[in-house]
């Protein structure tokens, strides 16, 4: 912990010497290329997002945003290091190049995309804010939570969102503000606040971490919109475009039915569209500056958009999430991605 | 001197260049024009650097609305407050914990510091044992220790404990009717402030007679009786112009009265314990410096061990104490950052971390906030210079 605030601080302090080195096109692209993996930006610890697992290997879908990358740029998901980052750090990290993309979710807003320096190039999750209470309050609405005490984790948007709530709602709130999540949920269990509030998604996540799930319930409003995805910095486009498209590769490859299992069976498919896709006619993988089996690597090794949804908080995992807003477009959610032609 | 090398210089011409001290001039103005010039250029190049990757600059931010919530502060505060005004409540967060910590700190520190020299073994030695475990345990331990054994332990607000329906203590923290001050409260005041001036003088007073007769005055007690009762005379004079506000339970939590939030207990508790300890080794050295002849010339004179302590002891050894003493509230003061850990809203959660994170404005921050400490740690150490050189050694 200590030495996380220092970091940062130092972090911070260094981005001023950092930015000193001039930003010109190409250079992360090129450095990734160079090094041979990507440094990932990656929360704390949060299931289903990115967490290790009992062997200490990183899951989740922020980690497969990063493995879809790799698996594109190096035709190899694993040549990937990962950089833990709680909300208040991550920003600077991604600004001063310790890491080469940030899939942490990240809530992508006005500010953040325009003032931060810095490019969402995509959402992988569409989520909204919620609260978790103790059962033991006999609360059925967040309607019901004046005066409550909330704990909540510093550098998110979920601060604001809450203020905003019960000012709104014309409710007093006192919200206690913790740097790490581990503490904001222990702090939640001690009884210290009434309530805990963060993305919906995320309240399931640490549901799991308390000693006794069972002890808490997950309200049904939603207070805001966050759609989450991976960041960039500005000024490197052939970096911001590979990051976009392998996101785009993935739903596209789940539209056309291209699974982890298929999709050697799928290359010698006739359709157009999934030839396309494996880049086995029409489209060059040059034009993002990679071989063009790049997506043909993603979908072998990470596996479609559906596929990475239901392996880490979908069905196969502990989360049990539903699709909802993240099923594609004609499915009945809003997930949906640019033709690759 | 200048006699000397005028006299060594006359015969030849000064020559500029072999002059020890204008060449040592050189070297100043040099080393500083090249510190100065470095400055600028990473200054410069930062600006220039952030512009070029979009990051906004400037201190604009300040006059613009917060929109976050403070857990605890001292000003009027809310949501549409600016971010210039959580700098505000964040630092004066911080000058709370910090001078209750250096209070405390003081305190437990002396006391402990006397008696890990005391003759009895069993109390030295406890004494010594308190200080070499909060000595040697990072403090940062010691704060979670305190916040999740005390804040994390105390049951919840429906079940708190209370005294007389008027004081509660809860895992929500300790709250204490306040105070209401009404219209005529002015006069109370105002005769507050005049027997702390009264009493000043009354010591100066005492102090002059004694040094001229050697008569004593009992300063102590005569000060307490005007502190406490001409303010108290004319608060019911006036018609005790102020109430009380006593907290009350309303749906989930407490509401009026005063509340001392568990992360400030945990967090002064957890300073002034930590920096007692090392502030008792700095009080033993101290005595232990001053030499045992001047105890033993006190008691061949027919002083009280007490007055020994009090009028022979501890003056000199004030003058070891006071500069490690400096450094130990300096420690204090920025060992309280580490507030952020158990969610206390210091300068550095608030807004070198929540302002920080919305605004993205991390070199103006960081730098304000930078600055700031600076500013507290030398406010501290003029205060203490100052003191030191009161008690120096003065003859007469
Ligand atoms: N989506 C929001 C919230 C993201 C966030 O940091 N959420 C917390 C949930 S309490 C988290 O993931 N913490 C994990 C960590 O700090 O490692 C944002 O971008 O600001």
């Amino acid at each position: 912990m200590n030495f996380k605030r220092i970091s940062v601080l130092t972090a911070t302090a260094t981005v001023g010497l950092m930015i000193a080195g001039s930003a010109s096109a190409g250079a992360t692209f090129d450095a990734v290329k160079k090094k041979g993996f990507v440094q990932c930006g990656v929360s704390t610890g949060l299931p289903g997002f990115s967490a290790t697992d009992d062997k200490g290997n990183w899951k989740g879908i922020d980690v497969d945003a990063c493995r879809a990358v790799a698996a594109a740029l190096f035709g190899d998901a694993s040549k990937v290091k990962y950089t833990p980052l709680n909300a208040k750090e991550r920003f600077t990290a991604l600004q001063s190049g310790e890491v080469d993309m940030l899939p942490r979710n990240t809530t992508w807003t006005y500010t953040r995309d325009t003032s931060l320096g810095l490019n969402f190039a995509g959402v992988n999750y569409y989520d909204g804010q919620g609260f978790m209470v103790s059962k033991k309050l006999g609360v059925k609405s967040a309607k019901e939570l004046s005066g409550a005490a909330v704990c909540i984790q510093a550098g998110t948007t979920t601060e604001l969102n809450l203020a905003d709530y019960f000012r709104a709602n014309k409710m007093e709130y006192k919200a206690i503000t913790y740097d790490s999540s581990d503490e904001t949920v222990k702090a939640f269990e001690a009884g210290r606040c009434d309530m805990l509030t963060s993305d919906q998604s995320q309240l399931y996540a640490l549901r799991i971490k308390l000693s006794d799930p069972s002890s808490a319930i997950v309200l049904p409003e939603i207070i805001s919109k966050e759609p989450l995805g991976p960041v960039v910095r500005q000024g490197d486009d052939e970096w911001f475009n590979l990051v976009r498209w392998s996101l785009f590769a993935q739903i596209n490859a789940e539209e056309a039915g291209v699974t982890m299992k298929n999709v050697d069976e799928m290359m010698k498919s006739a359709d157009p569209n999934i030839r396309r896709i494996l880049g086995i006619e029409g489209v060059k993988g040059e034009f993002l500056g990679v071989e063009d089996k790049w997506a043909y690597n993603i979908i072998k090794q990470v596996g479609n958009y559906g596929e990475m949804f239901e392996r880490n908080v979908g069905e196969g995992s502990a989360l049990k999430i539903s699709r909802g807003l993240n099923a594609l477009w004609n499915k009945g959610g809003i997930q949906y991605a640019p033709p690759i032609r | 001197m200048a006699d000397a090398s005028s006299e060594r210089d006359t015969p030849a011409k000064p020559r500029l260049l072999s002059d020890p001290k204008f060449r040592a001039l050189v070297f100043q103005i040099l080393a500083s024009i090249t510190v100065a010039a470095f400055i600028f250029f990473i200054v410069r190049n930062t600006l220039h650097n952030m512009e070029l990757r979009g990051i906004s600059t400037g201190f604009g931010f300040l006059d613009r609305a917060s929109g976050f919530g403070i857990l605890q502060s001292l000003i009027e505060y809310n949501e549409t407050s600016t971010y210039g005004r959580t700098f505000l409540v964040g630092l004066l967060n911080t000058i709370l914990v910090s001078a209750l910590g250096v209070f405390f700190a003081t305190i437990i520190g002396f006391i402990m510091g006397v008696l890990r020299l005391s003759s009895n073994w069993l109390i030295s030695k406890l004494a010594a044992v308190y200080i070499e475990i909060f000595r040697n345990i990072p403090l940062l331990l010691q704060i979670f220790f305190w916040y999740y054994a005390i804040g994390f332990n105390l049951p919840g607000p429906r079940q708190a404990l209370s005294v007389g329906e008027s004081l509660f203590l809860s895992n929500r923290g300790l709250y204490l009717p306040a105070p209401v001050f009404e219209d005529g409260f002015m006069a109370t005041g105002l005769a507050i402030i005049g027997s702390i001036v009264a009493v000043i003088f009354l010591a100066r007073w005492a102090r002059k007679r004694f040094e001229a007769t050697g008569q004593l005055f009992h300063t102590v007690y005569a000060s307490l009786a005007i502190l406490i009762g001409v303010p108290a005379l004319v608060f019911f004079a006036t018609g005790s112009p102020m109430h009380l506000d006593y907290p009350s339970l309303q749906g989930f939590n407490f509401q009026g009265g005063v509340a001392v939030i568990p992360e400030l207990f945990a967090l002064t508790l957890a300073l002034s314990i930590y920096t007692a300890a090392f502030i008792a080794e700095t009080v033993r050295s101290g005595i232990q410096a001053v030499s045992h002849g001047q105890t033993e010339a006190a008691s061949a004179l027919g002083l009280r061990p007490s007055w020994t302590l009090r009028l022979v002891v501890i003056p000199q050894a004030m003058r070891v104490i006071i500069p490690p003493l400096t450094s130990q509230y300096l420690n204090l003061t920025k060992n309280s950052s580490l507030a952020a850990a158990i969610g206390y809203p210091d300068l550095v959660a608030v807004f070198a971390g929540t302002t920080l994170n919305q605004t993205g404005q991390a070199v103006e921050i960081i730098a304000i906030t930078m600055s700031v400490y600076l500013l507290l740690s030398l406010i501290i150490s003029i205060f203490m210079n100052w003191y030191n050189a009161k008690m120096a050694l003065r003859e007469r």
